[in-house]
């Protein structure tokens, strides 16, 4: 059996964020016709709460590297590269550059911002020009990087690649766990358990009131207690909100400090939607027309999935936390 | 490539168009209006303003219509209550970037932000000005960028890194990324003013004489002369809502007139004289097998790029000034002197396509003695603001004719304002010259048209010169970092693209196809011409037989030096001034 149908049986998703089935990325970049191909390992990871790709890097690191490996050989890649944000690239570089030996992979340190790690922007980026999302399509298994066919993974696909290929796979993921918490960390449970369990199973279920943010710490949706029955999406991570000490507003405002430090700047519901939002709250003063206009434009009419999953945090906790329904 | 037919719908109107097409051509193409601000047909679509949004049936979301490319089949909706909300806010938020000054500033009669704010009933007190305490700043005497008023859809950055200059760039402050003026000491500004006329909000403007020159038409002791570029007479009328390329040469001269100047130039003339000049010098480094290839020096952008990035070039240009530099030194001796005008009463203005122009007359090697040849320059959209302050409407302005003391411009001065146009006029005359036929060839198609780089071997005599025509700064930097002595023995290189018909002086909106309906213009022009060779010209003929009849003479009207230059001043005022 091919790896590409491994993936397919063991149903891989990709663990970046997107939930892209793996084995279909994979055939799109394998189909595509060209004289060269790349696969690229995004380990830019960046967004609070999310540390799992380091976990990784850390402790298997040559697992990641052999899944990257099996993705070149099965594409056909000649060159792989992994792109690392400026902390993972000074802590691992010896150790990956040891690992890596001989073969054609090349280490390329993240510029600087969120949206460098957004799969388009960082082809922008290792091409050298400015960390800006491109148009799609063309989808960069058509025209990635250099203008050719490229697959991009995130660290925790290419781990799990390399243990369905060695039979090892159990469906797990890894998840990190950060906040109001007694143990926070990363720890690995199956893909399918519901937050609450991975909570409990974790010894970080609150004894107080709270809610969640679920995949990611910026980006990820907002879940009250009573929602914690689904699994967790997005990167994967779980951060916990004490209801009570923690001032709202003093929250949104470092959501919006986030992804107005990491965004590109290039589209106006993003750069200028963000910009209002954080005056609004820092003014504390949520006309609920205006918020509900900048963030109908920031998730329909923003040019890549920065700007549109920057208004999923805001949207659910107006609502769930605060009663405005915008 | 043949491109393939296909078939769309845009709000229930069916559309034959071509595959590759975006969204935003197509309906443009069929006269059908989507909003639009940030996409500019010179540069790849960026997508950042996000006004022109559409839905396509059948797929979940918004679409922006400059990058969407069309599909055969699709069904596409412009305009509905969610897409009005969305252009609405977004509308909004970018009109709270752009600080308004609209009393000041020179595009407000035809601003596109204020036109979409009535048509989308804008709510402008919703939010705050965002960019209010943003500086304003000046580079070298040419360019002004208000960045109070910049919408960041960052056109200016592309634009100059196309043109292989790279001086504007996106720079961090605080959290944003925005446009700014590089602070590295070797990168600065040519003033070929691409970023005036590819931005959508005016915040990028020349540095203005419209005031300089009333008053100076004010001052009875003045004796004010206008002289006008070769381009301008297929370009003004578009002020004045002509269609794009109108030839107004007669009106043109009214309209000055009108507003009190003295004696009106062609500085076509001027172009006369350059040609000879620069055949001339032409031939004898071909002779002497010298300082090739010989690189023209009408566009002080080009020679600004050259002298500040490829000092080791700077031998290449060819010695000649530039046109209207030649005539203003003319008119200053050789008109002042037959008119028995005091010279230094004579405050000569140029009308140019350009806003280089204006760092040229800055430059002091040009200096005949006291005297500066020209006083003043005006872009063609400096000009057209002077003529509606005075309520001059070039429609209805009686066509006059030029001051005949320096006559009429042979068809080759007339095509100095396209692209290719000065290497047809010099390569008449050194045919003519080389041969002494009559009958001499006229017509150089090869070197005619927009591409940006044009090819050509010419016969001279028995010697066959390799031409090259440039337009486009970027174009020319690839040229020259190709070894260009084994290749060609005479470049022109205009920094604009399109040539001067596309300078950074120019009217908004600028695109190839009205660059191209000016260039057109002016070729019809030549045609119709009965003089076509600068050598023909009878006023040319009296000006060297009365007055450049000494080398001494020649060498200070008509010619000058170069220097490596280092990176000018950057103006930078804090809040907008009042002006």
């Amino acid at each position: 059996m091919n790896t590409i149908l491994k993936l397919k049986k063991a149903n891989l998703l990709g663990r970046g964020g997107a939930g892209f089935p793996t084995w279909l990325k994979w055939k799109l970049v394998k189909k595509a016709k060209a004289e060269k191909k790349f696969v690229i390992c995004n380990a830019a990871e960046g967004e609070p709460g999310v540390f799992k790709d380091g976990f990784l890097l850390e402790n298997f690191p040559e697992e990641v590297i052999n899944g990257i490996v099996l993705a070149m050989e099965e594409v056909g890649a000649g060159k792989g590269y992994i792109y690392l944000n400026s902390l993972y690239f000074e802590k691992y570089k010896n150790n990956l550059k040891r690992i890596i030996g001989k073969k054609p992979i090349v280490l390329f340190k993240k510029e600087k911002g969120y949206i460098s790690g957004e799969e388009t922007a960082l082809c922008e980026a290792i091409e050298g020009k400015r960390a800006e999302p491109r148009n799609k399509p063309p989808y960069l298994a058509e025209k990635g990087l250099f203008g050719f066919p490229t697959l991009v993974n995130n660290v925790e696909t290419f781990y799990c690649v390399s243990k369905i290929c060695k039979g090892e796979y159990n469906h797990t993921r890894f998840y990190s766990i950060s906040g109001d918490v007694k143990r926070p960390g990363v720890f690995q449970l199956p893909e399918s358990a519901a937050i609450a369990e991975v909570l409990k199973t974790t010894g970080n279920y609150p004894d107080f009131d709270f809610y969640v943010q679920s995949g990611g710490g910026a980006s990820g949706e907002i879940l009250l207690k009573e929602e914690l029955g689904r699994p967790v999406s997005g990167a994967g991570s779980i951060t916990i909100y004490n209801k009570e000490r923690t001032d709202p507003f003093v929250l949104m405002g470092k959501w919006a400090d986030f992804f107005m430090k990491g965004n590109c700047d290039k589209c106006v519901p993003c750069r200028e939607g963000l910009f209002r939002l954080k005056q609004m709250i820092e003014k504390k003063n949520l006309d609920k027309e205006v918020l509900s206009a900048i963030l109908f434009s920031l998730s329909e009419a923003s040019f890549c999935s920065l700007g549109r999953g920057a208004a999923v945090p805001f949207r659910g906790f107006l609502k769930k936390v605060m009663n405005i329904e915008v | 490539m043949k491109k393939k037919k296909i078939k769309i719908m845009i709000d229930g109107r069916e559309i034959i168009c071509f595959q590759g097409q975006t969204i935003l051509e197509v309906a443009k193409k069929s006269g059908l209006k989507i909003p639009n601000l940030c996409c500019h047909p010179d540069l790849e679509p960026s997508g950042g303003c996000r006004l022109c949004l559409v839905s396509i049936k059948d797929r979940k979301g918004f679409f922006a219509a400059c990058s969407t490319k069309v599909e055969n089949g699709m069904i596409i909706t412009s305009d509905s209550p969610e897409i009005k909300k969305l252009r609405k806010i977004n509308l909004e938020m970018i009109f709270a970037q752009h600080v308004e000054s609209c009393r000041d500033c020179m595009r407000s009669y035809n601003c596109r932000l204020l036109n979409l704010a009535e048509e989308y009933n804008l709510d402008l007190g919703k939010f705050n000005d965002r960019k209010k305490d943003y500086p304003v700043m000046q580079f070298g005497p040419a360019v002004i960028f208000k960045s109070q008023k910049c919408i960041d859809c960052r056109n200016c950055v592309e634009i100059c890194q196309k043109q292989g200059v790279g001086f504007l760039e996106i720079k961090e402050r605080g959290s944003f990324l925005e446009t700014g003026p590089s602070s590295e000491e070797n990168k600065d500004c040519v003033y070929c003013g691409q970023c005036i006329v590819h931005c959508p909000v005016a915040a990028f403007e020349e540095a203005d004489s419209v005031k300089s020159v009333e008053a100076a038409i004010k001052d009875k002791k003045n004796f004010v002369v206008f002289q006008f570029a070769p381009s301008v007479r297929v370009s003004i009328g578009e002020e004045f809502g002509l269609p794009y390329g109108t030839a107004v040469t007669g009106k043109l001269i009214g309209a000055l007139k009108s507003l009190g100047a003295k004696k009106v130039f062609d500085v076509s003339v001027g172009a006369d004289i350059t040609t000879i000049e620069e055949a001339n010098e032409l031939l004898e480094r071909i002779k002497k097998q010298q300082k090739l290839p010989m690189f023209t020096s009408c566009c002080p952008a080009w020679v600004r790029f050259v002298e500040l990035y490829y000092p080791q070039f700077i031998a290449r240009l060819t010695s000649v000034r530039s046109p209207h530099i030649i005539l203003g030194g003319i008119i200053k001796k050789y008109v002042a002197e037959k008119e028995k005008i005091d010279p230094k009463r004579i405050i000569v203005v140029s009308i140019m396509p350009c806003v280089s122009k204006k760092y040229e007359i800055t430059r002091k090697e040009l200096k005949l003695g006291n005297l500066n040849p020209v006083d003043y320059v005006l872009t063609v959209h400096e000009l057209a603001c002077l003529l509606k302050n005075h309520s001059i409407d070039l429609n209805f302005v009686k066509e006059e004719n030029l001051d005949q003391i320096l006559g009429e411009p042979s068809g080759a001065g007339v095509i100095f304002g396209a692209s290719g146009g000065v290497t047809e006029s010099a390569l008449r005359s050194a045919i003519r010259k080389l041969t002494g036929r009559k009958n001499a060839r006229i017509n150089f198609k090869k070197v005619r048209g927009l591409e940006e780089i044009k090819e050509a071997e010419v016969k001279l005599g028995d010697v066959p010169l390799r031409v090259a025509v440039v337009n486009g700064l970027g174009n020319a930097k690839s040229i020259l970092e190709n070894n260009p002595k084994h290749y060609y023995d005479y470049v022109e290189v205009m920094a604009c693209p399109g040539g001067c018909v596309g300078g950074g002086g120019q009217p908004v909106p600028t695109s190839s196809a009205i660059r191209r309906k000016r260039a057109q213009s002016l070729y019809e022009i030549d045609k119709q011409k009965r003089v076509r060779l600068a050598d023909d010209n009878p006023i040319i003929k009296e000006l060297y037989e009365k007055f450049l009849n000494k080398k001494e003479v020649v060498h200070k009207i008509c010619h000058t030096q170069y220097y490596p230059q280092q990176k000018d001043k950057i103006t930078i005022w804090k809040k907008q001034q009042n002006h």
